[in-house]
């Protein structure tokens, strides 16, 4: 039975909780920082269907709490609040502002998806809200002319794309090229990334382009009509899934092009394997960071150090988990842009040097490749080796190349 | 010329599967004159519990037979404790009810055994049969079995005393009650029946498709497709309806359309046939007396 007063009384612990979370600002320059605290926000899908990625949200936490137990930067601690938006962008714009305007965070950094971090961009931009190293491969995050407070991380999909495109160009001129691609944003980058690094002069290779839906069961037609086109070589732009079906499929009609396929899918466990070791043979991807599973970095001091990360701070499924160590190297590199901020925390600041990385090479990056950015270079990885998978792992060949 | 075989082939491959679903369908649908929308999912559901029972080490027809068995009696479940309820309210609700089972079946998949996808291995020998280049064993294989899951619910309708029940339960239930069929239980055996039928097609499309909580979803619009271009009250015309879409959805996509467009091509099927045939083409026309 629920009296008056007990109602009154919800009401009015409602009404102060509602108070508490509406406390004015902090100095208007420095939103979000105190002498003790850096406050940051970020959404990540813990749930739903890409969840998979939360262990992100994980590995940055983790990363900061580290940072923490050895004193934080500059005496301030890291704040992190991780909220869940099951990869819903109705969700991640409203966790988005509730961080911005009840948590008071000083900026965003990290949220996954390209929809969810399309759907927020707006709304910090207008508000002067850094978004800082958004998990996303999609070009559109290097656009500081018209979108300032939004840079990204990743070798976007147009730079690998146009990687692809350079190498085949150097080595098979004559190519006839067959594309499966994603009807998304996703899939058109990298046509587009792909029809740049050919050039005007060789964009005539493309001979057969082929998309599909995320909703379809296979793509199997797909590739029996690139099969038909006559191409000599296929560029696989597919998420896990399809991109597993098309190498299974070309091997199975006994098809026989150089396939290139795009590092979304590079995922031994996921993709390779379900593919089948055998049929994967032969496949080409691009890549930056070091893959766990390799023998050749057993010894090497970075792998060594993440190894003793996630024995220290994550699970021990965790290790070999690419998703894992991209966390781990977004979060070294927030690190690193807020020692630079050194005691000027203010948004505008955080910005500013957040556009300002200067050669920083990490330990789980592959040896040579320099994270680097400008107020005109949102980009921040734009370099990229081109690995082959030998039926067990990938072997890299070849210099690190610039998309 | 040998790519258009190959579409066709394929595209036999995949309307098996999506004949067998349509099976499902038809299953409820007769009994209920409704559309389950969960019956993807729970197929998928199934096939994970095939998946976790062979990745235990069990051999591969025990674990088919032993998700079949369970599909069936979690079939009846579902209908005792889930839709029964509901008997008796409007379309709509228990429209509702079936999306909610679809929501339900989906993220328990997930959180049980994660979106990632996973290999489920066919029974089918890795060698192709009869030097055939066209399909792979697996794909000819799924094919015969939608025509023995086809065959056998033929049988159990048209020769058992059981079969009869439901039928009469589904034409004419105050009828079939007065001489002693039990109607209710009439209704949850054909929901075990379809779910253990929607097993079979999961089983046969993890190996196409692999096995992922999602992997269900467009399969089933197919399948609607093919119910409906069938007829969705006759099995045979459901079937034939789910082989035509698998061919046609791979023609259309290769040489016609396009694949930007290749899955409107079930949309259009659907609307087309309600407009122009509203019963399918082997369905039969339903008239009521008022």
């Amino acid at each position: 039975m629920i009296s008056r007063r007990t109602l009154l009384q919800a009401g009015a612990v409602s009404a102060a909780a509602l108070a508490s979370g509406l406390r004015p600002a902090r100095a208007a320059n420095a939103v979000g920082v105190t002498e003790a605290e850096i406050k940051i926000g970020q959404t990540m899908p813990y749930s739903g269907p890409a969840s998979a990625y939360g262990v992100i949200g994980k590995a940055d936490v983790a990363y900061f709490k580290m940072i923490n137990e050895a004193g934080g930067i500059n005496g301030r601690k890291l704040n992190l609040i991780s909220l869940d938006d099951g990869y819903s962008p109705p969700k991640t714009v409203e966790q988005t502002r509730r961080l911005v305007e009840q948590e008071q965070v000083a900026f965003i950094f990290n949220s996954l998806g390209t929809p969810s971090n399309a759907a927020i961009r707006p709304y910090l931009t207008e508000n002067k809200v850094p978004q800082l190293f958004v998990a996303t491969g999609a070009a559109m995050w290097n656009d500081p002319k018209n979108f300032p407070w939004t840079i990204g991380w990743q070798p976007n999909y147009q730079t690998e794309a146009s990687i692809f495109g350079k190498h085949i160009v150097a080595t098979k001129p004559g190519a006839k090229i067959g594309v499966l691609y994603q009807n998304d944003a996703f899939g058109k980058d990298y046509l587009t990334g792909l029809k740049a690094g050919l050039g005007a002069d060789h964009a005539g290779l493309i001979i057969k382009e082929a998309s599909y839906e995320v909703s379809e069961p296979t793509v199997d037609s797909q590739i029996v009509s690139l099969q038909d086109s006559g191409a000599d070589v296929l560029l696989i732009a597919a998420t896990p899934k399809f991109a597993a079906q098309a190498i299974r499929k070309t091997f199975d009609i006994g098809w026989t092009p150089v396939r290139y396929m795009t590092d979304v899918s590079l995922s031994i466990a996921s993709v390779m394997k379900p593919a089948g070791l055998e049929k994967s043979k032969g496949v080409i991807t691009a890549n930056y960071g070091k893959d766990p599973t390799d023998a050749r970095w057993k010894d090497d001091e970075g792998y060594k150090g993440w190894a003793a990360f996630v024995a220290k701070y994550l699970t021990p499924a965790d290790l070999i988990d690419s998703n894992a160590i991209y966390g781990y190297g977004v979060a070294a590199t927030m690190v690193q842009v807020l020692k630079q901020c050194e005691n000027d925390l203010s948004r505008e600041n955080i910005m500013r040097q957040a556009a300002n990385i200067k050669d920083l090479e990490l330990p789980m990056l592959l040896p040579g490749v320099k994270i680097n950015t400008s107020p005109d270079n949102f980009a921040p990885i734009r370099q990229e080796q081109l690995e082959s998978f030998n039926g067990e792992s990938w072997s890299a060949f070849g210099d690190l190349l610039q998309g | 010329m040998s790519a258009l075989l190959h579409q066709i082939f394929s595209g036999l491959a995949m309307g098996g599967i999506y004949a067998i679903l349509a099976l499902a369908l038809v299953m409820i649908y007769q009994a209920t004159h409704l559309v389950n929308f969960a019956q993807g999912e729970m197929a998928m559901f199934s096939t994970y519990v095939a998946w976790e029972m062979i990745d235990s080490g069990m051999p591969y027809w025990a674990a088919f037979a032993l998700t079949i068995v369970l599909s069936f009696i979690g079939g009846m479940l579902i209908e005792r404790i889930v839709i029964r309820p509901f008997a008796h309210a409007p379309v709509l609700t228990i429209v509702i009810v079936f999306i909610g089972l679809l929501l339900i079946f989906n993220s328990v998949a997930g959180w049980r055994y994660s979106y990632t996808i996973k290999t489920f291995d066919s029974p089918f020998p890795d060698k192709r049969w009869f030097g055939n280049t066209l399909m792979s064993s697996h794909e000819s294989g799924a094919i015969l079995v939608t025509f023995a899951v086809l065959a056998l619910v033929y049988a159990f309708f048209r020769f058992t005393p059981l079969g009869l029940a439901m039928r009469a339960a589904a034409q004419n239930p105050a009828s079939s009650r007065l001489v002693g069929i039990r109607v209710g239980w009439m209704l949850a055996i054909g929901w075990g029946l379809a779910a253990a039928i929607g097993a079979v097609a999961g089983m046969m499309a993890a190996p196409i498709v692999y096995l992922d909580p999602n992997m269900m979803l467009g399969i089933l619009l197919y399948a609607f497709a093919g119910a409906v271009l069938g007829g969705i009250d006759n099995p045979w015309g459901a079937a034939i309806g789910g082989f035509t879409v698998g061919v046609l959805e791979n023609i259309a996509g290769a040489y016609v359309v396009g694949p930007e467009i290749k899955l409107s091509v079930a949309l259009v099927i659907i609307v087309g046939v309600l407009v122009v045939r509203p019963s399918g083409l082997f369905g039969r026309t339903l008239v009521t007396r008022v």
